[in-house]
This record gives structure tokens, sequence and C-alpha cells, in this order.
């Protein structure tokens, strides 16, 4: 039954870091997708006195992925009622070009400045319109809940590696004398260790399969799913090989970091 | 002849306290059968302690199975451990462990193969009469039987010299003669070096042996 306790404990808080990490993971990314999502949205619009190709917008900045004309004849057909054709027509020439530009990926408000003043620089640009304010503010409230989500993940996984050391001592006293008496007769530090870390690698490995389990039940519930909806985005909660294994290796890591630690800090005692 | 141990001026003390044993000179030769004797507190368990290598030389020199005990790497003290059999006063059995897994502790250390470690095993048990008790656990044998558990432990791996800590000090009369008898029995057939601390020289100890008596710190060989 003490053994049971001292499994469930050292368990508990594995799956707490797993826990944490994992949540991080798919803040991450979120974060990613909203990105993709907001880069898709995302244009600016540009007014110059005469036609500029794509090659010479992207030619500015690598930035720019791509650009769109925007298409003046809507504004003609208004005007067509209340000018003379003629007059029409020399409107038509005159009328400076309007473009839509499309982006690689999606920027920093440091990045949009830049490109805004390059754009501008251009001879044949009159005018550039970023909407920089709205995109800071976003962008700006998406980077303090990726890094709340970061600090919080820190200090849970700071706190239960601590937790989990302070298990591994009370192991260490439980085992103490059987590790004393196989010193006696010879036994190297490994072979006296040997069931700390089977306990470790164990208890690993079990607290790997809580958090899979943990995050195929959230994933079936669907109600992340739901939320992430609502804001226009879709991503999948747990990769369940590469998170799976990224928890297991972190789980091993941890306890098997914290076990050689307890081992060597006894060897010097001795 | 070998000496399995050699003891020049040897001083042992624990660590800032007074010294316990000083300049102690000193031998055992291969294949002997040794007591030592003295009062409580003497140091007879801290001389045998040194000859394990539990405790350090403060001075002097100390070799024991050829390796020198001063400033001896944990490696090298394994390796000599894993040559020498010990026998304690309170057992120092692992409660966790079936008496079988008990005895054969020394050979899973010295990895010896399950066939050979538990064929050994059988026999030992034989030996010491515990054949039928070795699926159980220590806590569930008296003190004798534990005390017999650990001399087949002692034996187990064959060693060199077997290191015996008044290894019937808490025993019945049964349990007394069959740990002098395996010990005997050790000496005799297979020459290995007995060294037993203990407060009287059992009258019917059969082998021939060395004695020495430790007073005052000093360790005096006995004629």
């Amino acid at each position: 039954m003490k053994s049971l306790k001292n499994h469930f404990s050292l368990i508990i808080a594995l799956f707490t870091v797993l826990f944490s990490v994992q949540i991080y993971v798919a803040v991450d990314r979120t974060i990613k997708a909203y990105e993709e999502h907001l880069k898709n949205d995302y244009s600016i619009i540009v007014v110059s006195n005469k036609m500029l190709s794509e090659a010479e917008f992207k030619a500015l900045d690598n930035l720019i992925e791509r650009s769109e004309t925007i298409a003046t004849d809507q504004v003609l057909e208004r005007l067509k009622g209340e000018m003379s054709k003629k007059n029409l027509d020399l409107l038509k020439v005159t009328l400076p070009k309007f473009y839509r530009l499309y982006l690689s990926r999606f920027p920093t408000p440091q990045e949009i400045e830049k490109l805004q003043k390059r754009l501008q620089k251009h001879s044949a640009i009159e005018r550039v319109e970023g909407y920089a304010q709205t995109h800071d503010t976003v962008y700006k409230l998406m980077l303090l809940f990726k890094d709340v989500v970061q600090i919080f993940s820190i200090a849970i996984a700071a706190v239960t590696s601590m937790l989990i050391f302070k298990e591994m001592r009370l192991w260490q006293f439980q085992h103490a004398e059987r590790m004393s008496i196989m010193a006696l007769f010879g036994a190297p530090v490994w072979l006296r260790s040997a069931v700390l870390f089977r306990l470790a690698i164990v208890d690993a490995i079990i607290a790997t399969i809580a958090v899979c389990g943990a995050f195929f039940i959230i994933d079936q519930y669907g109600w992340m799913d739901k939320v992430l909806q609502t804001v226009g985005i879709s991503i999948e909660l747990f990769d369940f090989v590469d998170d799976a294994v990224r928890s297991l290796v972190i789980a091993l890591g941890v306890s098997i970091v914290l076990t050689l630690t307890i081992v060597i800090g006894n060897t010097e005692e001795e | 002849m070998d000496k399995v141990i050699t003891a020049e001026n040897l001083s042992l003390s624990y660590k800032d306290f007074e010294t316990i044993i000083s300049k102690a000179t000193f031998s055992i030769d291969a294949g002997s059968f040794v007591f030592i004797t003295g009062a409580s507190g003497s140091g007879k368990s801290t001389l045998l302690k040194s000859l394990y290598g539990a405790i350090e030389p403060q001075g002097g020199q100390l070799i024991v199975g050829g390796v020198k005990m001063n400033k001896i790497s944990t490696s090298k003290l394994n390796f000599l451990r894993r040559h020498i059999g010990i026998v304690f006063q309170d057992y120092k059995l692992i409660k966790e462990w079936t008496i079988e897994k008990n005895v054969m502790l020394p050979l899973i250390i010295s990895g010896y193969t399950k066939d050979v470690s538990s064929e050994q095993v059988q026999k030992l048990l034989g030996h010491v009469k515990l054949i039928h008790q070795a699926g159980k656990y220590p806590p569930e044998l008296s003190g004798g039987e534990q005390q017999r558990v650990a001399m087949a432990r002692a034996l187990a791996h064959n060693p060199i010299l077997i290191l015996a800590d008044e290894p019937t000090g808490n025993l019945d009369e049964y349990s007394s003669e069959v740990i002098w008898n395996l010990l005997e029995g050790a000496n005799t057939q297979l020459k290995t070096t007995i060294v037993v601390v203990t407060h009287h020289i059992p009258s019917s100890i059969n082998v021939p042996y060395k004695h020495f008596h430790i007073e005052m710190g000093t360790v005096h060989e006995i004629a």
C-alpha cells in the first residue's frame, strides 16, 4: 500500500509536468494556426501612380508573397451617369492603381513598419496602408498569452521536479538498507541503484500513458475543437505519435536525471 | 606461506575521535583460522570493519587480499568485497528478498548465471539445513535461522576470506554449533581464511587457530 502510494506520488508529479508541457505545445500550435489564419486575412493596401508587377513588389521585400490588383471598374461604374464617356476614359487613365499585397507569413509589428517604409520609398507608390494599429494589438495579445502559458508551464515543471526529487529521496531512504547490504558484498553503484531506476522508468511510462489517455478523452469530448472553431481555427490537440514520444522522452529524462542526481549524491556521501 | 592480511603500524579511528587501534602490526596467513578477542569497546569490530574497507586506516598500512586499503578506490573496494564473505551479528539480510535470493546475492553481484547460482544456493541451504525455508522471507525466520542464512550467503561465492563479527553472539546452542561447523568446514575443506571477532573462543573448536587480543588499542598475538 505504502509502495503504491509512492508510485502514485511520482506518477502524478510526472503527469503534471507532461500535462503542462502538452498544454504549452497545444497553445503554441493554436497560436501558429491563428497566425496562419491572420496571415491569410491580412493584406497591405498600396496605391501607385503606375502599373506595378508582382515581380516588382517581390523585389522590394521577400516578405511579399503575392500581389493582387484591386479593380476600379465598380467605382467607375457608379460614376457613369454623372460623367461623360470622354471624362470617364480620362479618369480611367489617370486613376491611381490599387494593389492588395499578401505576405508569406504573419509579420511582427516591426516588420510591417519596415515593409511600409520600403514601399513608400518606391517612386511610383503614393500611399501604403498597413492597418498596423489593429494588427499590433492582436499580435501583442497573442504573444502575451503565449508568454503567460510558457511561464506557467515552466513554474509547474520546476515545482513538480522538486517534488519528484523529494519523492525519490524518500525512495532512496526506503531502499538504503538494501543498497548498503549490497555494497558490503561489492555491488557496483548501478546494480545497487537498479531498483530506483526500474521504478523511475516504470512510473515514467505509466505517466506517459496517463497523459495520452487524458488528451484522448479531451479530444474525443470535442469541446476544445468547438472553442477553437469559433475563432476559425482547427488544430490537432494531441498527436498520438509525435506528442506521445515527446512525453515519454521528457518523463524518462526527468525521472532518470533526478535518479542519477540522487545516486551520485549518495555515492559522494559514502 | 602467503599472507591474506598484513598490517604495519596500523592506526584506526572514527574521523576526529580518539584513536581506537594504535600502531598494530600483525599478519594472517592464507588458509588460517583466526580469533580476535577483547573487551566491549576495545576495537575488535573496528579492526574487522577496516578489513572490509568500511573504515579507512588513519595511519600505517593495511593490505587485504593483496589490495592496499589506504585511500582505496570504490572500484577496487568493490572488487575486493566480491572475494570476501562477511557475517554480521545482526545478520544484515535483505528483508524484501526471499531466503534463496539473499543467499544468491554475492553470486548475482559476481555475475554468475541463474543455473549455476541456483545449484550453489540449493547446496548451501542444504548445508545450513534450511532448504525447506528457501521461499520464505527473513522476518519469518528465527534469529538462529537468519544467521545460518547469512552464513550460507557468506560462503556462496567461495570467498578467499570470511570475516565474522560475533556470529554466534545472539544464537541458541544448535545454531551456534551449525555456524562453527560451517566455518571449520570452509577452513579445512576449502582452505578459506577465517577471521572471527568474538568475546569467547568456543571450547568445541576443532581446528588449529591463531588468537589476537586487543587491549588499550594494542593488538597482541596470544600464543
